[in-house]
């Protein structure tokens, strides 16, 4: 009987169900195409993969303590644009790379302040960053973008191995750092709390605005440290790097079962979310279909998870009520 | 018996709305007060100050006989002074032992305030908690939403007395509760009384506190208009000073 409950309550969680659904897709396309998991095709979209996950991983927990970001798109180009042009500039190679994570850093730090010392929809103030931080790329791009500096340790971040490249164990490390934060340590109890319940939680003496400023800061951070990975990998930084990426990040969080409302999700569910989404544009192309099916197979996906997840939750909460009364 | 809490002429004002009237009240240890009034009598405002939520703008608090002025509510939960708002006080996605920890997780591998959560620890004392206040519950792996009111209320009290709070504050702990599960939650604070524990409790209903109250105390206005132990007073006398100011 027990056994039978935990198997219910495993199938009840949100990124289970994700993780599901990215079994019938790669299932599905692979009876499309069996060219679709043989390892050509694996390394290619686990090769472009890892930078999605980092983002995406950064969204879902800042969704989890109840905010938004918009901006990661333009991060995700601004960073390595800066780092690039600083290399030009003359400044060492790590000390660039520095300066630009510190500027991921401080668009989240930004993010978090308008949004936290004016009481604004963090929608709002991060969707004027997304504007002001696109249109500082295309500035510092001077009208041209930049040749890419070869000094830059790019193989470090990029490397490509037999099946995967150097960015995905970056974006495991990524993964499991942060998994271990949100899940095991005190500060992901806070950051679940400030997004399931902020008043709740600031009555048990948690500084919901410090856990909602970290979360914007990572935010900020990843985008820009996943972008950079990007711009290692094409060797090209292009100010269009990023675009519409924020709406993607959202629907691989949400698609991973994180909640618009906070409180709820995971990394892992982040994260397959993530892998799912670019593997499901992969098969669009290898089962020889318009690619412009991309996007209605990517709507379809996130409305059906939506959905899906609300009605489970639905059903969990009822389940767990009519037990009470046994 | 002493006195673990004394307020002295309080007021507090929000934009020009005087909520709190010069209150003087004292609290004697290991009691039941009733703090009852109409909605707009003054108890959240008196409340909210004793809980270190809000700042009086004059007046002092003792507790335990020490001058104390609390800037935030942590530093009042510090002194062992907690509150029970009505719904807000869990986070109702998260399970029984992480909320009965928030805020004041048991970690391990501690840098500086951070660290990593002893996870096998806080659900057995979550369990403890629970029996200890007699309510028993399957798991402490039970998200909170899947509770009925007057356990949720439980596993509020439970976590109050984990941290071994002196006082509680019971804001309207049985509104929009059935009658058995009001009776659940008056049984909870009954007890608290043999544990060592003072409880305010906050209400417009007077049925619900006057059976488990040592000491009533009545507000109208921000102002206290009656202060009474029970043995002075009956339900018809509290009744027409609630209906009448």
């Amino acid at each position: 009987m027990s056994k039978n409950f935990s198997l219910r309550s495993l199938l009840v969680r949100p990124e289970v169900a994700t993780f599901l659904m990215f079994l019938a897709i790669m299932i599905g396309f692979y009876i499309a195409n069996e060219r679709f998991l043989d390892s050509r095709n694996i390394r290619i979209v686990m090769g472009i993969t890892p930078e999605y996950i980092i983002v995406a991983i950064g969204i879902a927990i800042l969704m989890i303590s109840g905010e938004f970001d918009l901006s990661v798109g333009s991060v995700f180009a601004l960073v390595p644009m800066t780092i690039v042009q600083m290399v030009h500039q003359g400044i060492p190679p790590w000390f660039a790379i520095f300066l630009g994570l510190m500027i991921g850093i401080i668009v989240g730090f930004v993010n978090g302040f308008i949004t936290l010392r004016f009481g604004i929809p963090s929608f709002i103030a991060t969707l004027g960053m997304l504007y002001i931080a696109r249109s500082l790329t295309t500035v510092a791009t001077a009208g041209f973008p930049p040749p890419f500096p070869h000094i830059l340790p790019n193989e470090l971040f990029v490397y490509q191995f037999e099946l995967f490249r150097a960015s995905l164990y970056w974006a495991l490390l990524v993964a499991v750092v942060l998994g271990v934060m949100l899940h095991r340590s005190n500060v992901g109890n806070w950051i679940y709390a400030t997004g399931g319940d902020q008043n709740a939680a600031s009555s048990m003496g948690i500084k919901t605005g410090n856990v909602k400023m970290f979360c914007f800061i990572l935010c900020g951070f990843l985008a820009g440290f996943a972008g950079m990975i990007q711009t290692f990998r094409l060797e090209a930084p292009l100010p269009s790097q990023g675009y519409l990426l924020e709406l993607e990040s959202i629907a691989a969080a949400v698609i991973g079962g994180v909640s618009l409302f906070g409180g709820i999700g995971t990394v892992f569910g982040a994260v397959i979310g993530a892998i799912l989404i670019r593997f499901l544009e992969s098969g669009i192309i290898m089962a020889r279909i318009d690619a412009e099916w991309f996007r209605a197979g990517l709507g379809s996906l996130i409305i059906i998870a939506v959905v899906f997840n609300t009605y489970i939750s639905r059903r969990a909460t009822r389940i767990g009520q009519n037990k009470a009364k046994d | 018996m002493e006195d673990i809490i004394v307020c002295e002429g309080l007021n507090k004002y929000y934009s020009g709305v005087h909520a709190l009237k010069d209150l003087s009240l004292k609290i004697k240890k290991d009691s039941v007060v009733g703090l009852i009034g109409d909605n707009g009598a003054g108890k959240s405002t008196l409340i909210k100050i004793l809980s270190g939520a809000h700042q009086p703008d004059s007046g002092h608090i003792y507790f335990e006989g020490n001058k104390v002025k609390f800037k935030s509510t942590k530093e009042a939960m510090n002194l062992g002074i907690e509150t029970i708002y009505q719904y807000s006080a869990l986070i109702p996605e998260m399970s029984i032992a992480r909320n009965i920890f928030i805020g004041r997780e048991q970690t391990q591998y501690n840098v500086g305030n951070f660290g990593l959560m002893k996870t096998k620890t806080m659900q057995d004392d979550a369990m403890k908690a629970l029996t200890d206040v007699e309510l028993h519950l399957r798991s402490p792996d039970t998200p909170v939403n899947q509770l009925s009111g007057g356990e949720r209320q439980g596993v509020v009290i439970a976590r109050a007395m984990y941290f071994k709070s002196k006082v509680l504050i019971l804001d309207e702990p049985t509104n929009h509760l059935s009658v058995k599960e009001t009776n659940k939650v008056l049984r909870f604070v009954e007890g608290l009384k043999s544990q060592g524990v003072t409880s305010i409790f906050i209400t417009h209903n007077l049925s619900h506190v006057y059976p488990i109250a040592d000491h009533l105390c009545v507000m109208a206005r921000g102002e206290k208009i009656a202060d009474l132990d029970k043995k002075d007073t009956t339900i018809d006398h509290l009744t027409d000073l609630l209906v009448n100011g």
